[in-house]
């Protein structure tokens, strides 16, 4: 059985885009100690006020910045409810992700069966949400490695007491790192409505959102990891929906599970380079997930 | 998939709680569980249209609950437990992976009644009910046959069962008896509702050639992968007129609400017995949607001609000669399958060359 494999690249590149771009928002905000796990929420909300604004405007562009401005004004109540009135994150996050479900299933009802204008295409037959996710990734990569703020914002998840006695605004760099992240995972979600499912329908994601979340655990808290993660979560699917397609006999269950499976290997080598001495590269920030407090 | 789960049991457990202050007497609660969200616009905004029928046929004399998105497996136990505690003493399973929750519930509950759909589990207070998607899957499977360019028609699974096969079979029969060299590319996506999964399944279709494909997922996601690929598709369990006439050019269509009027009405005065039945197109229950005039009229006309045949009982879809997929006999010239063979049906007939999954 021959499969053309770029046609196979070509969806797989498609099939990561959404995880790809909620990934590398969740790795950001991650990196600055907050563990968001309403990734899913964000996502969703996004899926939704891209599709209306795409739909009213007739722009899929002007769809993709609205989601970007929706996930963004949903991590902001994550970001009140953790930074200010320091709620345990791990809860808030599951409820932003319940939030983010109920609200759009009741405001989509108006939108289901509505149709999506065309996405524009970019150059080599990938639309520009394609390139931009990608592009996304270097240079998430050359901000959190190579400039002061980067290294700012990676000092306050390391050590936010450290952070903080150096004068640095702890509680203003993760703000900004969980608006950031809830942009892109808005975005995410808009792809998969405007640009993979081309309409609404409710509780769309699916889960995308926490296959995205173990995505960064998968890259080591990596953008470049994130990237490799994406195209392996992504692959695995597009495969093996063309190997069916070719008729050849796939291991579905398997290939479904490997992606998975390799999250869990990942996270049993950390844990055993933690523990033969060798911490630093590859382990969680520090201060995942812990609440910063300080007088002043 | 933790967020339904909290989702469902809060809304079971507001509904428990809600109860007691409105308790009227002797007022037919009658719950649902459905494995999708209503805002599916297939299969569950069916079942769910089929409630809403009920609530207007009895008014005030039944009152249904319903959780949406149940997962198929332990936590629907959880849910239909949930509906039992609340009172209701009719309860609709809609889905095929709800079985042995039903089962297992029913057991604790003995004078609950409970409805299974597409299942074939039955108890003295679990009845099942089932349509022959198959009868329409035949018609379709015609309008598939004459309208592919390419000679590759493709059909999206949801999982392996029975009832889906019977689909894949009866599509392929009758597409290569109106087009000899028709070619079936086979899909399984794993999911019953999934719209990013069920568009990536339609792209591989449309990538390995099929330009007219079936489907037996629940959202409206392949129709419009097709329509950006200027390729066929059917709307499935619901008509998804949205996507007509291209690329919608008929449908396959559920309809619920006769059979759940009648139940509702023997629960409400006591004649409601266990039983299991499969209803058709003669029975009304599978409906063949409009078919559009992206369809030739000589193709439409052939179609129908099909449907009523098959609803009056004249013409089964399933009979011989027709050899299994390995090439051994199964139907004998002019034989009919039974009922039981179909409701067990785990092989594809001989022509399908897509590997049956494990």
């Amino acid at each position: 059985m021959m499969i053309d494999p770029l046609s196979v690249f070509i969806l797989l590149l498609g099939a990561a885009t959404p995880i790809l771009f909620a990934a590398l928002g969740e790795l950001v905000v991650e990196r600055a100690g907050v563990l968001n796990l309403g990734v899913e929420g964000m996502m969703i909300t996004g899926a939704l006020a891209g599709f209306a604004a795409a739909h009213a405007s007739d722009s899929p562009a002007l769809g993709f910045v609205a989601a970007a401005i929706a996930g963004m004004a949903v991590s902001m109540t994550f970001a009140a409810l953790t930074q200010f009135l320091l709620s345990n994150q791990v809860a808030t996050g599951l409820a932003l992700t319940l939030f983010g479900l109920g609200l759009t299933a009741l405001f989509g009802k108006p939108y289901e069966g509505v149709k999506a204008p065309a996405i524009m295409p970019g150059p080599l037959g990938l639309n520009w949400m394609i390139w931009l996710g990608m592009a996304l990734v270097p240079l998430i990569w050359w901000f959190l490695t190579r400039t002061r703020p980067g290294l700012i914002l990676r000092a306050v998840g390391e050590n936010h007491d450290a952070a903080h006695a150096l004068g640095y605004p702890v509680r203003l760099v993760r703000i900004l790192a969980i608006g950031f992240g809830g942009a892109l995972a808005g975005m995410g979600g808009a792809y998969i409505s405007i640009a993979t499912v081309l309409q609404w329908t409710e509780g769309m994601t699916a889960g995308a959102g926490w296959i995205a979340l173990a995505i960064v655990v998968f890259a080591q808290w990596n953008p470049w990891g994130v990237l490799a993660g994406a195209w392996l979560f992504g692959g695995v699917t597009v495969l093996q929906l063309r190997l069916q397609a070719a008729g050849v006999a796939v291991p579905v269950q398997l290939l479904s599970m490997a992606p998975y499976l390799a999250t869990i290997i990942v996270l049993v080598l950390i844990s055993a380079r933690q523990k033969f001495g060798r911490s630093g590269a590859g382990a969680a920030p520090a201060s995942l997930g812990r609440p910063f407090y300080a007088l002043k | 998939m933790k967020r339904r789960t909290l989702l469902g049991s809060a809304a079971a457990l507001m509904a428990s709680s809600a109860l007691p202050a409105f308790a009227q007497e002797e007022k037919l609660k009658v719950g649902f569980i459905y494995v999708g969200p209503v805002g599916d616009g297939g299969w569950t905004y069916q079942h769910d249209l089929a409630r809403q029928a009920i609530e207007k046929e009895y008014g005030d004399r039944i009152e249904t609950t319903y959780i949406e998105s149940v997962p198929e497996g332990a936590d629907a136990e959880r849910a239909l437990t949930q509906l039992a505690l609340a009172g209701n003493k009719l309860i609709f399973a809609t889905s095929f992976g709800f079985m042995d929750a039903v089962i297992n519930v029913a057991k604790k509950f003995p004078d609950v009644k409970f409805e299974h759909a597409t299942g074939y589990k039955r108890a003295e207070n679990v009845a099942t009910y089932d349509a022959r998607f198959y009868e329409g899957r035949a018609v379709l499977g015609t309008i598939a046959g004459r309208m592919t360019k390419s000679n590759k028609i493709g059909y999206i699974g949801s999982f392996p069962i029975p009832e889906v096969i019977q689909g894949i079979n009866s599509a392929y029969i009758h597409a290569k008896k109106v087009n000899p060299d028709v070619e079936m590319k086979v899909v399984w996506a794993y999911t019953w509702f999934d719209p990013a999964k069920e568009a990536d399944a339609a792209a591989a279709l449309i990538a390995e050639g099929v330009d007219v494909f079936m489907q037996h997922t629940d959202s409206t996601a392949p129709l419009a992968k097709a329509q950006e690929a200027g390729a066929f598709g059917f709307g499935q369990a619901s008509d998804m007129t949205n996507f007509a006439p291209k690329p919608r050019v008929a449908s396959i269509i559920d309809n619920w609400s006769p059979y759940y009027i009648k139940r509702v009405g023997e629960a409400l005065d006591g004649t409601w017995k266990s039983h299991g039945v499969w209803l058709g197109i003669g029975d009304g229950e599978v409906v063949i949607g409009d078919i559009t005039e992206a369809v030739p009229p000589e193709v439409k006309e052939e179609a129908l001609a099909l449907r009523d045949k098959i609803a009056s009982g004249e013409y089964h879809p399933f009979t011989g000669p027709l050899n299994k997929q390995d090439g051994s006999a199964w139907l004998a010239e002019g034989q009919t399958a039974s009922d039981e063979e179909l409701a067990s049906l785990n092989f594809y007939v001989e022509g399908i060359t897509a590997p049956m999954p494990k």
